[in-house]
């Protein structure tokens, strides 16, 4: 089946890893990545991350269970399977006897283009990237967020069908975070479907259509970040600014808004915690006023799956 | 060389992975020579260095200071002819480490750069392969850089006597040995053991390599006749001898069964780490 019919372009089956001396990494997990997402694998340290890229990467010969990328069986037809995936690990594996531009142009051509394609690519690639008055210093000497950079470059270089991107944001300042989560926003609505794991649940949250929380190597669970955060039974955490007695405003917010989950006067505000944040700011409103609290700001955030993994596991993603 | 069909190959994917795999094979060779052109400026003078100071003062400085070597057996001349086997040798052999084995424990790093060459669209064993391949394209042209200096600078004649079926049969199979023996070194040793390649495994090869004297004179200390039989630098350096000069070598008989047995042997044990430490 050619791969542009294939609608889930990553399957696992039971994948299973063991290592040598007994580590259960990845156990039993079962994924289905769509066209098209950006899917993310969310865990903590030690979850199981890197090795699930791993074998869906080829690198990681799995113990038991079955991985399909773009419809290839990764460890029957490893070279074909490489063809079809762009790699960005959690590690700088760039080339460092190589120049910025001499890495794309050698991974160009090592992936099949002919002398002029990779020359124009790295080219066009070193523009889009804002890597082009770097183009000829060693990659020693870029930042970490160049060196990033150039890595996402690298692997969409052959034009995969899945990118893969291990970690893509750890140890990067907030603006080259969020530079990363643009160009990664950018190529989404070019249709690349991109598989990431991280241990930052914003990013997960910010980016990701779709994440799987595994832990131990076993998915906890897998869904869109919104119905992950409705799961738990919280749709948003609504802040009240108001003057008077918070505590007895909390009373009376507890009492009256039939979908809190939860009610408490903290640091000047009252938060409230609610199933449907649907109707929920005019009656918090309407119920402050009526017992005459004047309302000075109001604002809801969706709750975290931060939450969500705590509610899975007991135990806090740490940063 | 020809890539043959992988093991996993089926016939759905085989065409278009096996031109895949040729088109990477050849990338990563031309990365290698970009890499080598790159670096000539450090290239030439460690490669050419070595052999001229070992030329210059065994061949050059020591007879016209009068110091005597090349033992009783033979003279001075006889001498310089003899060192031209081994100077070509020692070459070809320090390509394999300088050019595959040292790289390859850096790309092996705590970064694990070679992860980014190990994606390439081919199967794991031929992108080391391809490091042999890129080593024996280094210790061919060492050799044709050094092989000159061995001929012109020492102060008495040298004998060249080149038996030109063996020079050419001869030379890529010592280039390709020297690459697999880089490749086994470079997969052996990590950055926090390969200190110890240089000071207990170079070192020893180089000095009991039949470089300095024939194998055949050792015959004065039998012991040590039949131990360096473990040293491929011995079959190379006497096959050498028997390529270029007329000085008396090892049997031809032995010296290319053995190395292509060496050859293999590197090749596998090369191999073999190289796919243990990149998959786990
Ligand atoms: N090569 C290996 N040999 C043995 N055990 C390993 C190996 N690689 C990983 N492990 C173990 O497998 C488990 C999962 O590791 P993995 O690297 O997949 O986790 P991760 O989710 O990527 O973590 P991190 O967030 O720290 O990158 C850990 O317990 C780790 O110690
Ligand atoms: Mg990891």
């Amino acid at each position: 089946m050619p791969l542009s019919d294939i609608d889930e372009v990553i399957v696992t089956n039971s994948l299973t890893k063991v290592y040598p001396g007994g580590v259960r990494a990845v156990d039993g997990l079962d994924l289905s990545v769509r066209r098209g997402e950006i899917f993310g694998l969310l865990g903590p340290n030690g979850a199981g991350k890197t090795t699930t890229a791993g074998m869906l990467t080829t690198r990681v010969i799995p113990t038991s269970g079955e991985a399909l990328v773009g419809g290839i069986d990764v460890v029957r037809h490893p070279t074909a399977a490489k063809q079809v995936i762009g790699v960005v690990p959690q590690t700088n594996t760039l080339d460092r006897a190589l120049s910025v531009s001499e890495n794309l142009y050698f991974h160009g051509r090592y992936f099949g283009m002919n002398k002029s394609t990779a020359r124009a690519e790295t080219s066009r690639l070193l523009d889009q990237f804002r890597l082009a008055d770097r183009a000829d210093v060693v990659v020693d000497s870029l930042s970490g967020g160049m060196a990033q950079r150039l890595m996402v470059a690298r692997a969409i270089m052959h034009r995969p069908a899945i990118l893969f991107l291990d970690e893509p944001t750890a140890g990067l300042d907030p603006q080259s975070r969020i530079a990363l989560w643009d160009i990664l926003g950018e190529l989404h609505v070019d249709g690349q479907t991109i598989l990431l794991t991280t241990h930052y649940m914003e990013e997960a949250d910010a980016l990701c259509n779709r994440v799987a929380i595994i832990d131990h190597g076993k998915l906890l669970a897998l869904d869109t970040p919104r119905q992950l955060k409705q799961s738990v039974g919280i749709d948003a955490m609504v802040t009240v600014t108001a003057a008077g007695d918070l505590d007895q405003l909390a009373t009376v917010l507890g009492e009256s808004i039939s979908a809190a989950t939860s009610v408490e006067a903290v640091d000047g505000h009252v938060r409230v915690w609610v199933r449907q944040l649907s109707g929920v700011l005019p009656a918090i409103i309407e119920a402050a006023e009526r017992n005459g609290f004047a309302v000075s700001d109001l604002s809801s955030t969706e709750p975290t799956l931060e939450t969500v993994f705590i509610s899975l596991t007991g135990k806090e993603l740490r940063e | 060389m020809t890539i043959a069909p992988t093991a996993s190959s089926t016939p759905e994917f085989a065409s278009s992975t096996r031109t895949a795999t040729r088109k990477a094979f050849m990338a990563l060779f031309l990365r290698d020579l970009a890499v080598l052109r790159k670096q000539l400026g450090q290239f030439l003078p460690r490669t050419l260095l070595q052999p001229f100071l070992l030329v210059f003062v065994f061949t050059y400085v020591f007879p016209k200071i009068g110091q005597g070597v090349g033992g009783t057996t033979g003279g001075e001349a006889q001498f310089s002819t003899m060192l031209v086997a081994g100077v070509v040798g020692l070459a070809i052999m320090f390509q394999g480490i300088q050019s595959v084995a040292l790289p390859m424990v850096q790309e092996f790093g705590y970064t694990r750069e070679i992860e980014d060459r190990v994606l390439a669209p081919m199967p794991v064993s031929l992108v080391a392969m391809e490091k042999v391949a890129s080593g024996a394209f280094n210790g061919l042209f060492a050799a044709l850089l050094v092989f000159p200096i061995a001929a012109i600078v020492p102060a008495t004649p040298v004998h060249l006597a080149i038996d030109w079926p063996v020079l050419l049969t001869l030379t890529p199979l010592a280039c390709f040995m020297c690459g697999a023996l880089g490749l086994a070194f470079g997969t052996i040793f990590d950055s926090r053991t390969v200190p110890l390649l240089f000071g207990i495994v170079v070192l020893p090869l180089t000095f009991l390599g039949a470089i300095y004297y024939p194998w055949k004179s050792l015959e004065a200390i039998p012991w040590l006749q039949v131990l360096v039989l473990v040293n491929p630098l011995v079959y190379m350096c006497e096959g050498f001898r028997a390529a270029l000069t007329n000085v008396g070598h090892m049997s031809l008989l032995v010296v290319y069964p053995v190395m292509i047995a060496f050859s293999a042997l590197f090749t596998w044990v090369g191999i073999r780490n190289f796919k243990r430490r990149v998959l786990s």
